[in-house]
């Protein structure tokens, strides 16, 4: 296994970041406007940037076949950017919310997107060739509180999202003309909009900081403020789901997960680093860090020489050991964790980034 | 280090990092904001449970968490009259310069001596361990220098004091 791919892009926080799906271009949340960047060599350069929101970008992300870029933000708008000759055209997404935006997602299908705000509602935003023009249908019952993440279930049509009311719901957004009929699932059988398959709730009602649903779509996982990953399997249509499991853990709270496989879950968040855990229907648990506490660079760091603590003396006017930098590779919260590269049996590479400004790929 | 004050500081620092755990939070009360949930406490769920962290009855910090900011208070030791006046001036002193020091409130909250307010632009600009580190290194600095005051007080007292009554030796 080689060590993690460390790309140190700016001083800024990064809220969202998005591969295209050749991963050559990298598109960033930095402040009022989204960066891309193109892998040049071993490197990201800056290339474009995407400017037109007025307050902090909150999600971004590339749909992987037709390259559409929707980006949203605490304005309370939604571009989508389609390439042209003369550059990224935007196109205004008629939102429709009074309250920021917080995050978004691309449907696997790509017709659609979800966005989740803190109006107490979600805006599904599909296109409408007669108008030409992105117009949106409003998830707005049973949420009571920001929705922070939003994520789909393969099929489309469902739609998870965890929400600062502590609950993680599954959602409905069939549009008709837009979405075929979906088959039926362990989350229902009819699916008109706005029906809710499912609400879940942990032990403490932490807020929910992400949601995924597993590959397959039959599980989804939450992870909450309360330091909690939660994973339910649902059983049926009304019906109670069969197992909700939830591991409670000693680190900070998780900000980010994705499945890696259907047995294995990739969460990261307040403590700087990622963790993997490992599980199925009968239990889950915390199978440990992705980091290997033993990175080289690291070790020669700590093994402090005398001429080495009297020179600290004598220049900085301290003794010790400098402990400003922490020994994880991201030095502050990593917001959000995607996947970089899959293979058959799942995902192989998991790309991170965060408050630190960096965008960090990692081999599984 | 006195013997109880190591766990005290060490219960500090960890309350301390685990409510440092911050996110950018926009205002759902009123559109186009974003301001700190624990001063705008505009929606009861973004905001936790208040902690109370004391070492004695004169000795407490009240750690106030929200999703996007946090507010703590840390009341300082005051054995007499004179350490009274001198915390009040000292941290009169500090407040009136609250724009240089980043995280400090305008404003104690009632009840404590000096209060700093943490939001999480805070948090993404410093370094959060690091900013835990000042705030504990704070209270373990601020009785030493209210001790050292008093002392010098009445060392200045007694010259005064002397020198006021030799005329009338």
């Amino acid at each position: 296994m080689s060590g993690p791919e460390v790309h140190h892009l700016f001083h800024h926080p990064i809220a969202d970041h998005s591969f295209s799906a050749d991963r050559q271009t990298l598109a960033v949340a930095r402040e009022n406007n989204v960066d891309l960047f193109h892998k040049t060599g071993s490197e990201y350069k800056l290339e474009d940037e995407l400017t037109g929101h007025d307050k902090t970008v909150t999600g971004v992300d590339i749909a992987p076949n037709s390259g559409k870029i929707v980006t949203c933000s605490q304005d309370r708008n939604a571009y989508v950017w389609e390439p042209s000759p003369q550059g990224w055209k935007p196109t205004l997404v008629l939102l429709r919310i009074n309250r920021a935006a917080t995050c978004v997602r691309w449907a696997p299908s790509e017709t659609k997107f979800a966005v989740g705000s803190g109006a107490r509602l979600i805006p599904v935003c599909y296109f409408e060739e007669e108008d030409n023009w992105w117009v949106s249908k409003h998830i707005k019952k049973p949420i009571r509180s920001t929705v922070t993440c939003v994520a789909w279930h393969p099929n489309s049509v469902l739609l998870a999202a965890g929400s600062t009311d502590g609950h993680a719901r599954v959602l409905s957004s069939f549009v008709k003309n837009v979405d075929e009929r979906p088959e039926p699932s362990a989350w229902g059988e009819r699916l008109p909009f706005n029906t809710v398959c499912g609400e879940y709730l942990n032990s403490t009602a932490g807020w929910v900081h992400s949601v995924a649903f597993s590959p397959s779509g039959n599980a989804l996982a939450f992870a909450s403020h309360d330091s909690t990953l939660t994973v339910v399997y649902p059983s049926g249509p009304e019906q109670a789901p069969r197992a909700i499991l939830s591991v409670s853990t000693q680190v900070l709270p998780f900000m980010s997960l994705i499945w890696s496989s259907e047995a294995e879950i990739v969460a990261a968040g307040y403590n700087c680093e990622a963790f993997r855990l490992q599980g199925d229907e009968s239990g889950w648990q915390l199978a440990g860090s992705l980091e290997s506490k033993s990175r080289p660079g690291l070790t020669d760091q700590r093994e402090e020489s005398a001429l080495n603590m009297f020179r600290q003396m004598d220049l900085k006017g301290k003794s010790g050991t400098d402990d400003t930098k922490l020994k994880t590779v991201h030095q502050n919260t990593i917001n959000t964790i995607r996947s970089f590269e899959e293979s058959g049996s799942g995902v192989t590479k998991i790309s991170s980034t965060g408050v630190d400004g960096r965008v960090v790929i990692w081999s599984l | 280090m006195s013997q109880s004050l190591r766990p005290y500081l060490q219960c500090v620092r960890s309350s301390l990092t685990a409510a440092l755990s911050l996110s950018n939070f926009a205002s759902q009360a009123s559109e186009r904001h974003n301001v700190p949930e624990i001063e705008a406490a505009s929606s009861p769920e973004v905001i936790l449970n208040p902690l109370t962290v004391s070492r004695n009855e004169n000795e407490r910090v009240y750690i106030e968490p929200s999703i996007n900011s946090v507010r703590i208070s840390i009341k300082i030791k005051q054995a007499d009259e004179i350490e009274h006046i001198l915390v009040h001036k000292f941290t009169r002193f500090l407040t009136q310069r609250a724009e240089s020091f980043y995280i400090l409130r305008r404003k104690p909250v009632k009840g404590y001596d000096i209060t700093f307010l943490i939001t999480n632009f805070h948090t993404e600009e410093m370094l959060k361990h690091k900013l835990v580190d000042f705030i504990i290194q704070f209270m373990e600095e601020v009785d030493k220098e209210i001790s050292e005051m008093k002392l010098f007080l009445n060392a200045r007292a007694r010259f005064v004091a002397e020198s006021f009554l030799t005329p009338f030796d």
